[in-house]
C-alpha cells in the first residue's frame, strides 16, 4: 500500500510540475517522460532481471520506425501507428532474445549490441524508405492521437505524463507481483532459481520481450511527438542512455529511471550554457556518483529510509 | 549603398532627439544613446561545437562573429544593435530540436539560424515550425528545396547540394571524361549525391558505371577500390568527416605511379584540411567543386579581400593567426551572407518583435535578387521565394603544387531545376 | 579487378586490420581477464594514444621517423601510466563491480574525449610514416608501411607473451587472474598487480594507436570502433586468452575483408556483424574458451 502511494504521489507532483514549469523546462519534461518510459522498460531487463543490454537502441528504433514508416508510406497516424511502433519493439526484442539469451553477462552485452548495431546498418541500408542518417519529418497531420494535437506542448505533455504514469504503475505491478519475484531470484542467483524449478531462459525472454514492448512505445512516441524519426536513434549511445539513468536514478527502482532522465537531461542542460565542455563535466558526475552512491539516487535514499519501495 | 543608408538613418534620428544630453556628453555620447534605448535583435545560432560537425562549428562562429562585428559597426539592424546567442547542439538531431526550443523560450531569440548537419536541420525544423520561429539553416542540403520541412525554415546563404552537383555535370563530361564511378558516404549527403549526379550525367551523354557507397562506420578504403571498374573515366568522390585523409591517402597508394582515372571530387572531403598534407600528394592534378574558392583567384571580386580580413582568413584559406588552422571555405560563408540576409528582411519588414514573425518570413520569401558584394562574397544569389532555397554559382579549382587553383565558374542558371514545393501556399 | 588480385588485396587488408585488431584486444583481453571488469575508455586510451603520438611526433625535428620512433617509445608508457592511476584512484574503490566500472570508465571516455577536443581541437590530423615505401605489384599498389605494422604487431604480441609466460611479474598476474584471494594470501600485491595490468592493458592500445596512426589520422572521436571491434575480438576469442584473442582478431579481420568482396560496402557490414553475433550466441564461452 506504502508502495502504491509513494508512487501516486509521485505522479501527483509531476503533473503539478506540468502545470507550473515554464514553456522551455516543460517541453524538456515531455522529452524526459518519454526517455523515461524507454528507461523504465530498460530497467525492467537490467535492474530486476539482471540482463546487461546494450542493444535496446534496436528496440527504440523499430518503435521509431514502426511508427514513422506507416506515416510516410501509407499517411497513417495516432493510435494505431503508437501501437505498431510498440508492437515493433516487442516482437524485435522478442527476436533477438530468442537468440541472444543463449548467452550470459558480458557475452550477452555484446552480442545484443552486435544485433543493434546490424540493425542500425540496416535502416542506412534501406535509406530509400528510411530516409538513413537524414531520417523521416513526420507531418502534423499524422501527429494526432484520440484527438490530440502533437505539434502543441500542452497536449504533449500531458499526453507524455499519461503514457509515462501507466508505463511505471504497470511497472511497479509487475515488480510487486510472484512473477517480480522471480525475475529477481534471476537477477541475484540464476542457477538456484533454475535447480527450485524455474526456467530462466523462458522468464528471461518473457521480460526482455515487455521491456522492448516499453522502448518500442517509447520511439514511437518520441517519433511522433517531436516529429522526427532518425537512425541516429539506433546508435549504440542510445542503448548506453537509458542504461545510464537507470544506474543513476537507481537500478532496480521503480521510479529510478525518470529521476536519472531527468537529473541527467538537466545537468547536461545546464552545464552547456557554462561551456561547452560539458561532456567532461558529466563524465566527472558519473564517476563521482559510483563513488560515493553506487546505487543511484533512489537506491541510496532506499537504503538509508525507505526500504520498502519496490 | 542602400543598406548602409537604412541602417544609418535610426541613428541620425537618435542623434536628434539625444542632441542636448550629446552636447554636454561629447562625441563618446553619439553613438552610445542608440544601443542604450534599442533593444537588442537576439539571433540564436545552433553551433555544432562538439561532436562531428565541430570542425564547420569553430569556423561557423568565427564567420558569424566576424559578420556580426561588421553589422554593428553600421548601426546593427534597422537601428537595433544585434546579439548572437550560441548553443551547442552536439551535432545531434534530438539536442538539435533542444537547442531550438531553447534559444526561442529561454534566450528569447527573434529567429534561429546557422545549422549545417543535415539530420540536425531535419530533427529540428519540426520543433521550429511548432515554435512559429524563423529557422534559417545553413546546410547545402536538399532537404528544404525537396519541400521535406515547413514554412518557418529557409535556406538563403547557400546554394543546395542538388543545384551545386547539376552544375558539376555538364564540365565533368566535358573535360574530365563520361564513364563515372561515385564513391560517396552511405548517409543522406551521399544519397544526394547519388541521385542528383547520375541524373545530370546522363543528361550529358555520360554514365554512372559504378556507385560505391561507404558506411559510415568504415575507417579503411582500400578493399572498395577494387571494385571500381577498369572502364571508369572520371572517379567522383565525395566522403566527409575524419575519415577523408585516408581514404586520398589509400587511393593514392592504390593507384600510383600507374594508369589512373581523373580524379573529381567535392571539398566537403577535404574542409579545413591542407591540401598540402603528406599523403594528399596523389591529388596533385586532380578537381574539386568549391562553392567558395579557397586560394584567393586572381580575378576574385572586390569583397573578397575584406570577407577574408574580416573573418581573419589569409590567402590560402588559413586562419591568419595560425597557417596550419585551415577554414571550412566553402561553406562558412553561408553563415556570413545569412546574417546579411536577415539583416535585409527584417529592415525591409519593419519586424519589431516576436509578434512580427510571420511577416518576416514573408518579407524573406519576397526577396529574389541577391547581388555581388560584401554581403556575399561568395558571390550573386537568386533566392527562390516558394522553395525557400537561394542559388548561386560554383566554382572548379584544381590542385596545382599542393594549391587549390580556380580554374571554372559555372553560371546561376545551370543550377536551376524545376520547383518541387511551394512553400508560399502553406499556413504559418 | 578479377578474382585473384582482388582476393589478394582483401587478405592483405584484413591482415592490416586483425593485427592492429590483436593489439587492441589484447590489452582488452587482458584487463578482462585478470580484472573480469570491462573498460569502455579503452577505445579512448587508444585515442589519447593516437593524440600524444601526434603532439611528439610534432616537437621532434628531423625525418618523419625519428618523431615516429620516439612516439612508440614515450607515448604508451605515458598512458600506462594514466591508467594505472585512474585504476587506484577509481576503479580500486569501486572494488571492481563490474556495472560500476562499466559507468565510471564510460565517464573516463566522456573526459577524454572532450580533453582531446579541447586540448587537440575537432579537425583530423595525419602523423606521417617513418617511411613511404610503396609496393607496386602487377594489379594495384599497396603500402609497405601497412606490412610493417602487421610485423610489428606481430613482435609486440609476442613480447607480450614472452612476458606473460616467462616473468614473474606475468606469473603473478595469471596467478590473480586464476584466484585472486588465494594470490593475496600467498603475499602478492594483488592492487599492484591490477594497477599494473590495466596500465599494461592500456599501453597496449596506445601502440596500436601509434602504429596505425601513420596510415589513418588523429581524430578525437576515433576510438569507438575499435572498441567496439575489440570487444567482439575478445570475446569470440574467449575471455582472458591471448591465444585466442589472435585467432579470434584473424578470423574477424580477414573476414571483413573476404566478405566486402562480394556484396555492397553496408550490407558487408551488416552480414559480417550478424555473423559474429551469431558465432557468440552458439559459442557463448568463445572459440578458445572453457565451457563456464
Amino acid at each position: 500500500m506504502k508502495a502504491w502511494l509513494f508512487h501516486l504521489v509521485a505522479l501527483a507532483g509531476l503533473a503539478v510540475l506540468a502545470a507550473v514549469l515554464p514553456a522551455y523546462h516543460a517541453n524538456n519534461l515531455a522529452r524526459v517522460l518519454v526517455l523515461a518510459v524507454y528507461a523504465t522498460g530498460y530497467n525492467l531487463a537490467f535492474g530486476y532481471t539482471g540482463m546487461l543490454s546494450l542493444g535496446h537502441a534496436l528496440f527504440f528504433g523499430a518503435g521509431m520506425f514502426g511508427a514513422a514508416l506507416p506515416v510516410t508510406l501509407w499517411g497513417w497516424g495516432g493510435v494505431p501507428v503508437l501501437a505498431l511502433g510498440m508492437l515493433a519493439g516487442g516482437v524485435v526484442a522478442g527476436a533477438v532474445g530468442l537468440l541472444a539469451l543463449r548467452t550470459k553477462g558480458v557475452s550477452f552485452m555484446i552480442v545484443t549490441l552486435m544485433f543493434a548495431q546490424a540493425g542500425y546498418l540496416t535502416l542506412i541500408w534501406f535509406n530509400a524508405v528510411t530516409g538513413g542518417d537524414q531520417g523521416l519529418v513526420l507531418p502534423g497531420a499524422a501527429r494526432r492521437v484520440l484527438g490530440i494535437d502533437l505539434t502543441q506542448d500542452a497536449p504533449r505533455l500531458w499526453l507524455a505524463l499519461g503514457i509515462y504514469a501507466v508505463a511505471l504503475l504497470l511497472a511497479v505491478a509487475l515488480v510487486r507481483s510472484r512473477f517480480g519475484r522471480i525475475m529477481l531470484a534471476m537477477r541475484e542467483n540464476e542457477e538456484r532459481s533454475r535447480m527450485l524449478g524455474y526456467n530462466p531462459y523462458a522468464v528471461k525472454l518473457k521480460v526482455l520481450v515487455v521491456s522492448g514492448l516499453y522502448a518500442g512505445l517509447a520511439g514511437a512516441a518520441y517519433g511522433l511527438f517531436f516529429g522526427y524519426a532518425g537512425a541516429g536513434f539506433a546508435t549504440v549511445q542510445y542503448s548506453i542512455l537509458p542504461m545510464l539513468y537507470s544506474l543513476l536514478g537507481g537500478a532496480g527502482t521503480a521510479l529510478g529511471p525518470l529521476i536519472g532522465a531527468a537529473a541527467m537531461f538537466w545537468l547536461i542542460d545546464f552545464v552547456s550554457s557554462l561551456t561547452n565542455a560539458y561532456l567532461m563535466l558529466v563524465g566527472v558526475a558519473l564517476i563521482v556518483l559510483v563513488l560515493f552512491a553506487p546505487r543511484g539516487i533512489l537506491g541510496f535514499v532506499r537504503e538509508r529510509w525507505l526500504p520498502w519501495l519496490p | 549603398m542602400k543598406t548602409t543608408l537604412t541602417s544609418f538613418a535610426p541613428s541620425r534620428r537618435a542623434v536628434l532627439t539625444g542632441m542636448g544630453a550629446g552636447l554636454i556628453a561629447g562625441s563618446a555620447g553619439l553613438v552610445r544613446p542608440v544601443w542604450a534605448q534599442a533593444a537588442p535583435l537576439k539571433l540564436g545560432f545552433q553551433l555544432h561545437a562538439t561532436g562531428i560537425g565541430a570542425s564547420y562549428g569553430r569556423w561557423y562562429q568565427r564567420t558569424a562573429d566576424a559578420a556580426l562585428k561588421k553589422i554593428n559597426e553600421a548601426g546593427g539592424i534597422g537601428g537595433r544593435p544585434v546579439e548572437i546567442v550560441y548553443e551547442d547542439d552536439g551535432t545531434d538531431p534530438a539536442r538539435g530540436a533542444e537547442v531550438v526550443d531553447k534559444l526561442n523560450s529561454q534566450h528569447g531569440c527573434d529567429l534561429i539560424f546557422g545549422t549545417l548537419f543535415s539530420h540536425v536541420v531535419m530533427g529540428s525544423a519540426p520543433r521550429a515550425g511548432e515554435l512559429k520561429v524563423p529557422y534559417l539553416v545553413c546546410s547545402e542540403g536538399y532537404h528544404v528545396a525537396s519541400g521535406a520541412l515547413n514554412r518557418w525554415t529557409l535556406q538563403p546563404g547557400i546554394t543546395d547540394v542538388r543545384s551545386q552537383i547539376s552544375s558539376m555535370a555538364p564540365w565533368v563530361a566535358g573535360n574530365l571524361g563520361k564513364k563515372v564511378t561515385m564513391f560517396f558516404p552511405d548517409y543522406a549527403f551521399g544519397y544526394d549525391h547519388r541521385d542528383f549526379f547520375t541524373k545530370a550525367i546522363e543528361a550529358q551523354g555520360g554514365q554512372v558505371v559504378a556507385q560505391i557507397a561507404i558506411p559510415p562506420t568504415e575507417t579503411s578504403y582500400t578493399r572498395y577500390f577494387a571494385q571500381i571498374p577498369a572502364e571508369t573515366e572520371v572517379l567522383y568522390h565525395v566522403m566527409v568527416g575524419p575519415g577523408v585523409l585516408t581514404f586520398v591517402k589509400e587511393l593514392g597508394e592504390f593507384y600510383g605511379s600507374g594508369a589512373k582515372p581523373q580524379l573529381f571530387g567535392f571539398i566537403d572531403s577535404l574542409e579545413a584540411v591542407d591540401t598540402a598534407t603528406p599523403g594528399l600528394e596523389f591529388l596533385e592534378g586532380s578537381h574539386f567543386w568549391e562553392a567558395h574558392p579557397r586560394v584567393k583567384p586572381a580575378d576574385a571580386g572586390a569583397a573578397e579581400g575584406d570577407y577574408r580580413a574580416a573573418v581573419g582568413v589569409d590567402d590560402n584559406g588559413a586562419s591568419v593567426a595560425d597557417a596550419k588552422d585551415v577554414a571550412t571555405y566553402s561553406h562558412m560563408f553561408s553563415a556570413w551572407e545569412t546574417l546579411y540576409f536577415i539583416k535585409q528582411a527584417v529592415e525591409a519588414s519593419g519586424y519589431a518583435g516576436v509578434a512580427d514573425r510571420q511577416k518576416l518570413v514573408e518579407a524573406m520569401e519576397a526577396i529574389s535578387d541577391l547581388p555581388y558584394g560584401i554581403e556575399r562574397p561568395q558571390g550573386a544569389k537568386v533566392f527562390n521565394g516558394k522553395t525557400h532555397q537561394a542559388f548561386g554559382s560554383q566554382n572548379i579549382s584544381k590542385i596545382e603544387g599542393g594549391k587549390l587553383v580556380k580554374v571554372h565558374t559555372t553560371t546561376i542558371d545551370e543550377g536551376k531545376y524545376d520547383d518541387a514545393v511551394d512553400y508560399t501556399t502553406m499556413s504559418f | 579487378m578479377s578474382f585473384g588480385p582482388f582476393l589478394l588485396l582483401a587478405l592483405m587488408e584484413g591482415l592490416v586490420s586483425a593485427a592492429v585488431l590483436a593489439l587492441m584486444a589484447s590489452g582488452l583481453s587482458l584487463v578482462f581477464g585478470v580484472m573480469r571488469v570491462v573498460n569502455v575508455a579503452h577505445g579512448a586510451f587508444f585515442m589519447t594514444g593516437a593524440v600524444l603520438a601526434w603532439f611528439v611526433a610534432g616537437h621532434v625535428p628531423g625525418p618523419p621517423v625519428w618523431g615516429w620512433l620516439a612516439a612508440l617509445v614515450v607515448v604508451p608508457p605515458m598512458v600506462g601510466l594514466m591508467a594505472a592511476a585512474v585504476d587506484t584512484l577509481v576503479l580500486k574503490r569501486l572494488e571492481y563491480e563490474p556495472e560500476a566500472v562499466i559507468v565510471a570508465t564510460i565517464g573516463l571516455l566522456y573526459i577524454l574525449e572532450q580533453a582531446a577536443l579541447i586540448g587537440f581541437g575537432p579537425d583530423a590530423r595525419p602523423v606521417a610514416a617513418p617511411f613511404s615505401l610503396r609496393l607496386q605489384l602487377p594489379w594495384f599498389g599497396y603500402s609497405g608501411y601497412k606490412l610493417f605494422v602487421v610485423a610489428a604487431a606481430g613482435l609486440v604480441l609476442l613480447a607480450l607473451w614472452l612476458v606473460m609466460t616467462r616473468t614473474r611479474f606475468g606469473l603473478v598476474m595469471r596467478a590473480t587472474q586464476v584466484d585472486r584471494t588465494t594470490a593475496r594470501a600467498f603475499g602478492i600485491n594483488v592492487d599492484r598487480v591490477y594497477a599494473g595490468t590495466f596500465g599494461l592493458g592500456a599501453a597496449l592500445a596506445a601502440v596500436a594507436a601509434v602504429l596505425v596512426v601513420p596510415t589513418t589520422q588523429v581524430h578525437y572521436l576515433m576510438g569507438g570502433d575499435p572498441l567496439l571491434l575489440s570487444f567482439i575480438t575478445v570475446i569470440i576469442g574467449g575471455l582472458g586468452s591471448l591465444r585466442g584473442t589472435l585467432v579470434a582478431a584473424l578470423i574477424i579481420g580477414l573476414s571483413d575483408g573476404v566478405i566486402s568482396m562480394f556484396w555492397a560496402p553496408t550490407l558487408s557490414k551488416i552480414i559480417a556483424t550478424l555473423l559474429v553475433a551469431l558465432v557468440l550466441v552458439f559459442r557463448p564461452q568463445g572459440l578458445f574458451g572453457a565451457k563456464a
